[in-house]
């Protein structure tokens, strides 16, 4: 009866994990089936052509992409490494604990919500959409991701360490950068990378800011696409073609997201600082 | 005659309603080794860790009375330069994980942030790892994480990491508890060589390790200071009968 009981969990344990997993396999195979005919060197490097023409690429979206997540991170690895250190240094205290859940709450602020802020923000200050906004409203996402990884990972060096390091006569700022920090690196790393995978997909904090663009732009003042907004857009569009090269857009950003993840998982394990 | 480095006077400590140490009047010598012996709780590590200002740390801490190196108070000194003056090992090996064993033995000035030229470094490296004896063993791979070591080169390195600073007095708290007899052994007579150049404290639950290496031996229990002197004494000839009893294992 005992074993019985046993295979039966078993079983249950396996069928529902496959379940699970279900979605995820059919995504890959229908993005795989219909974004993969559309991948070529040309669709990489060529700007979109005007509507309703046949051809053209997604330069402009990757370029945006990179663009929005570089200032992106330019903005929030600083302050959210910065604040995850607060968190970590206050986490007995009063203010520290607020703080705590009102990084939780940012991190549950629906993106859209993010994006109209930030289209108050700044493109009502500026007068126009602009990549600058979007990558505000995407640190917005990214922040407290990066602050809770820096604190949780603090949190992981033991005791002994800082106490070493005090006992050698350095003072405690200088042993939370010369110490904590180095050690917690990779955590840190690897929050980035994850977080990095979590905002290249966000479309909606781009609509009202990012808005998109059909041609090449690195000016972070004007308004910038990415893959995300090109999906979106293409989708709505009644053409053919650009139905189909949202499918390979959507295949590139599974792909950078897969790969941004995969790093942090494979990182992890080899910059892990062993104790 | 002997010199004294460190004085304890009417000195008390604990933590928060606890009173782990009641009113130590102790004086240790310079140059020598000193064990601290006791039963587990008797205070021996809050003993030390008040010496170097450590048990500051805890936030509960609190003490009474004052402890003074070379005749000027600790307690009035900037803790973060007195315990560059007074190194510290502790019980379980513990060199940092993101530094290679070169940047571990220069530990202390990288993260003070105390630049030093190259021939400098390679130095201070070569002599640190000499007088502990660790140089013959890892001179070709000082590249390598200090973590890479057995645990007693571990200790090792982390007691050359506390000489790199050139202390007056090294604090070793249980320093062989978590090594193997080997590793104990080596550790023990390289304190021996150590105590040319440098004040010795260390505390240990080993009778025959104290018996073995100190000039000096204090035996705390409950806190209080039951006897001290000099080691031949305490373990040929205790006045007290509970140092008798504890050393001939009847309780600990």
């Amino acid at each position: 009866m005992k074993i019985f009981k046993d295979r039966i969990f078993k079983f249950l344990v396996i069928f529902l994990s496959f379940l699970t997993l279900t979605p995820l396999f059919f995504i890959f195979y229908i993005i795989l089936k219909n974004g993969l005919s559309s991948i070529n060197l040309k669709f990489f490097f060529s700007l979109p052509k005007p509507p309703g023409e046949i051809g053209g690429g997604i330069l402009n979206a990757i370029a945006g992409t990179f663009l929005l997540l570089f200032f992106a991170s330019l903005i929030s690895i600083p302050i959210g490494i910065f604040f995850g250190m607060f968190l970590y240094e206050f986490k007995e205290k009063k203010i520290g604990k607020i703080c705590n859940i009102l990084i939780d709450v940012l991190q549950s602020i629906p993106s859209i919500v993010i994006g109209i802020i930030a289209y108050l923000w700044i493109v009502k200050k500026m007068g126009h959409f602009s990549a600058i906004a979007g990558s505000v409203a995407l640190s917005l996402i990214f922040l407290p991701i990066i602050a809770k990884a820096t604190k949780e990972t603090f949190e992981m060096v033991p005791f002994s360490m800082i106490e070493t390091s005090l006992s050698l006569g350095s003072s405690y700022p200088r042993t939370i950068f010369k110490v904590i920090l180095p050690i917690s690196i990779n955590g840190i790393l690897s929050g980035v990378l994850v977080g990095l995978g979590r905002i290249s997909g966000e479309t909606a904090p781009l609509l009202f800011t990012a808005f998109g663009n059909s041609f090449l732009n690195f000016n972070i003042c004007k308004p910038v696409s990415s893959l995300s907004l090109l999906i979106f857009t293409y989708t709505m569009s009644p053409y053919e073609d650009w139905h189909r090269q949202a499918w390979g857009c959507a295949f590139v950003l599974i792909i950078l997201i897969l790969i941004l993840n995969s790093i942090s998982k494979v990182g992890l394990k080899k910059w892990k600082v062993k104790f | 005659m002997e010199s004294k480095i460190l004085k304890f006077e009417n000195f008390s400590a604990g933590y928060g309603n606890l009173l782990v140490l009641k009113n130590i009047n102790l004086e240790i010598f310079e140059k020598k080794i000193t064990a601290i012996m006791g039963p587990s709780g008797c205070g021996k590590t809050t003993l030390i860790r008040c010496i170097n200002r450590m048990h500051e740390l805890n936030k509960e801490a609190f003490h009474k009375g004052d402890i003074f190196l070379n005749d000027k108070s600790i307690f009035e000194m900037n803790p973060v330069f007195l315990r560059r003056k007074i190194g510290m090992v502790f019980q379980k090996p513990n060199p940092f994980p993101h530094l290679s064993i070169y940047e571990n033995v220069l530990a202390g000035y990288i993260i003070n942030g105390i630049k030093l030229k190259r021939e400098e470094k390679d130095k201070i490296v070569e002599d640190c790892l000499k007088k502990v004896a660790l140089w013959e063993e890892v001179k070709d791979k000082l590249y390598l994480k200090g973590t890479q070591l057995s645990g007693g080169q571990q200790q090792r390195l982390c007691i050359a990491r506390s000489l790199a600073l050139n202390p007056e007095i090294i604090l070793l708290d249980e320093p062989t508890s978590s090594l193997d007899p080997k590793s104990t052994v080596e550790i023990e007579n390289l304190l021996e060589k150590l105590k040319d150049n440098v004040t010795i404290i260390i505390v240990t639950h080993n009778i025959s390790q104290a018996s073995r290496i100190a000039d000096y031996v204090a035996f705390l229990y409950l806190g209080e200071l039951i006897e001290y002197g000099k080691s031949e004494k305490i373990f040929t000839a205790p006045e007290n009968p509970k140092t008798e009893e504890y050393l001939s294992g009847k309780f600990g």
